[in-house]
């Protein structure tokens, strides 16, 4: 058990460092879009809703968890969309507008 | 599903999730990879939903779910939800839009790691301690998340004050309630397992997240908003630590990590600590001042658009400094428009984005390349600030605090050591500015009083468009 947290410890600390890798080299200009873009990727918690939705236990734990696959769902599907409309803005002159 | 099917897909399932998973991590990686460039971000955008697709459809396939229908019924309603949202919000109210996916983030986390508490108290699973205590994490930061969110989505959308609110001793009551939570949260991670605490423990946290952003002032949402989302991929994280689950482990870290970069940058750009931006209560207090005189009778010069017009149009140089002023008045395409005409007359324009201009980290750049101004010409602080003594004319629209020079030298301001944009060493400032009130930190603003400065009183999109029509008039 104790090894399974360990494990899982090296994974959460080296994602930080690639994290902060990956997002340093991003420019200034992409701040929003970086933000809704890397919120929508923190919608994966609908991963884990998923699977409590699934499995059909309690009325109050199917509840909970179709509240939390919505949540995820607009998090996710509202998140990547906005991002993408977002960015097709970016045009440096000449580069066709639209 | 039949038995036979059943149990074959049982055999490989574990391994097909766990490569779809890997799959998933590595295209948000290289995802958000892409969004160094604005000529690769978009596809960078579409690894990360094609990663978020992938690892859906293989979750699918867990051998925990017996029924796909509340699956489908809430994505069907959040899908519905998401992508009204994304394809009806304005550009100007992205802020408001972020805060609030931010919370969604952070609640669905909340949610699922109180599912698994529900499980535990129920006797169906067994919890060992360390499993408890990200439960426990997992709850505190995800709703903490989600109700911080929505305070700070009801202050953009200004449905409550966008001041601080404070009230006399805030810190101390704040305290006690912070660490009673805590108390609490590690009273349950020790006990066994404890429904009506539980709840408690959840709805404390929902309490600490007004609590935490009440104090915070409309100008200081762009760290506020920052920090959500570091709270809210670190709240997916600890989800991943309850389930065991690397993804949810790995996306959440990035997310957290970027948050993080994000809250950093917005503290320095205002040089002013987290500390000092989240318990400072800046901006709770507005000091009055004169119509047009300043507090020790300096007076400032207005000017009108005719008369401005003529400045801009035979200018060499102009640099644009919008700010959430522009915003505000929805003004991004008058100034795109007041620009063409001028570079039409071989003026070159620029313009100077302040990394905490408007209300979250990037807010001007969305709004001006909504507008389609070419993104070569929005040029960081760093690189513009030499620029302005060679600049003929400086465009203020909108941006108060972020210009004022008193940061530079008057260790008396509370904004002393900020770096600004040094507009005030242009040839001419012309500033946009609705009335003489104070900017959001309510201090008066030196440049208003400069030599070099002119005043252009009035609503900033009107000010533009009559600007328009003179130099298309006048010349």
């Amino acid at each position: 058990m104790a090894e399974g947290l360990l494990l899982s410890l090296y994974i959460f600390v080296l994602a930080i460092f690639v994290g902060f890798e990956v997002i340093t080299k991003v420019p200034q200009m992409l701040h929003t879009p970086l933000m809704s873009g890397s919120n929508a990727i923190s919608g994966i918690t609908i991963v884990g809703a998923v699977v409590v939705a699934g499995r059909v236990e309690s009325s109050l734990s199917t509840g909970l968890a179709v509240v939390a696959v919505a949540f995820a769902t607009i998090n996710v599907v509202g998140g990547f969309l906005v991002t993408d409309r977002m960015l097709q803005m970016f045009k440096r002159r000449g580069e066709d507008a639209k | 599903m039949n038995d036979v099917a059943r149990s074959g897909a049982l055999a490989f399932a574990p391994l097909i999730i766990e490569i779809a998973y890997l799959v998933a991590a590595v295209l948000f990686i290289i995802g958000l990879k892409r969004l160094s460039s604005p000529a690769t971000a978009r596809s960078g955008n579409v690894m990360g939903a094609t990663g978020m697709l992938v690892a859906v459809l293989a979750t699918l396939l867990h051998w925990d779910i017996v029924s796909w229908w509340w699956i489908v019924a809430g994505i069907a309603i959040g899908g519905t939800i998401g992508v009204v949202m994304a394809r009806t919000v304005k550009m100007t109210g992205m802020p408001q839009m972020v805060a609030l996916l931010n919370g969604f983030g952070g609640g669905a986390s909340a949610l699922v790691a109180g599912d698994e508490y529900i499980r535990f108290a129920a006797g169906s699973i067994d919890a060992p301690m360390n499993v408890q205590a990200t439960i426990m994490l997992s709850v505190l930061i995800g709703a903490l998340t989600f109700s911080g969110s929505l305070v700070a989505f009801g202050k953009l959308q200004e449905l409550i004050t966008g001041r601080a609110v404070t009230y006399p001793g805030q810190k101390v009551v704040n305290g006690l309630i912070f660490g009673g939570t805590f108390l609490l949260a590690a009273y349950l991670v020790a006990a066994d397992a404890n429904m009506p605490l539980y709840l408690t423990l959840s709805v404390a946290a929902l309490v600490i997240g007004v609590l935490f952003v009440m104090p915070i002032g409309g100008a200081d949402m762009p760290v506020v908003i920052s920090l959500l989302n570091s709270f809210s991929g670190i709240a997916a994280s600890m989800t991943g630590f309850v389930l065991g689950n690397n993804v949810l482990i790995i996306a959440g870290a990035l997310v957290g990590a970027s948050g993080i970069i994000l809250t950093k940058i917005m503290c320095d750009a205002m040089n002013r600590s987290l500390t000092n931006v989240l318990f400072g209560a800046f901006g709770s207090n507005v000091t009055a001042i004169g119509d047009t005189a300043g507090a020790d009778g300096r007076s400032v010069r207005d000017i009108t658009a005719e008369d401005a017009s003529i400045l801009l149009a035979y200018a060499r140089s102009v640099v644009f400094v919008p700010g959430y002023g522009m915003a505000v008045s929805q003004a991004q395409h008058q100034v795109r428009e007041l620009a063409d005409l001028l570079q039409s007359r071989g003026v070159e324009v620029k313009y100077a984005i302040h990394p905490v201009a408007g209300r979250m980290p990037g807010h001007m750049n969305v709004l001006l390349a909504e507008a389609n101004v070419s993104y070569d010409q929005l040029i960081e602080m760093e690189q513009i600030n030499p620029e302005f003594d060679r600049t003929d004319v400086a465009v203020v629209i909108g941006a108060n605090d972020v210009v004022n020079p008193a940061a530079r030298h008057d260790t008396a301001s509370p904004i002393y050591g900020m770096p600004i944009l040094d507009v005030d060493r242009a040839k001419t400032a012309i500033v946009m500015k609705r009335s003489m009130n104070p900017g959001f930190a309510g201090i008066e603003n030196e440049l208003f009083f400069a030599d070099n400065t002119r005043m252009l009183f009035g609503d900033a999109k009107k000010s533009l468009t009559a600007l328009v029509q003179h130099v298309k008039a006048g010349v």
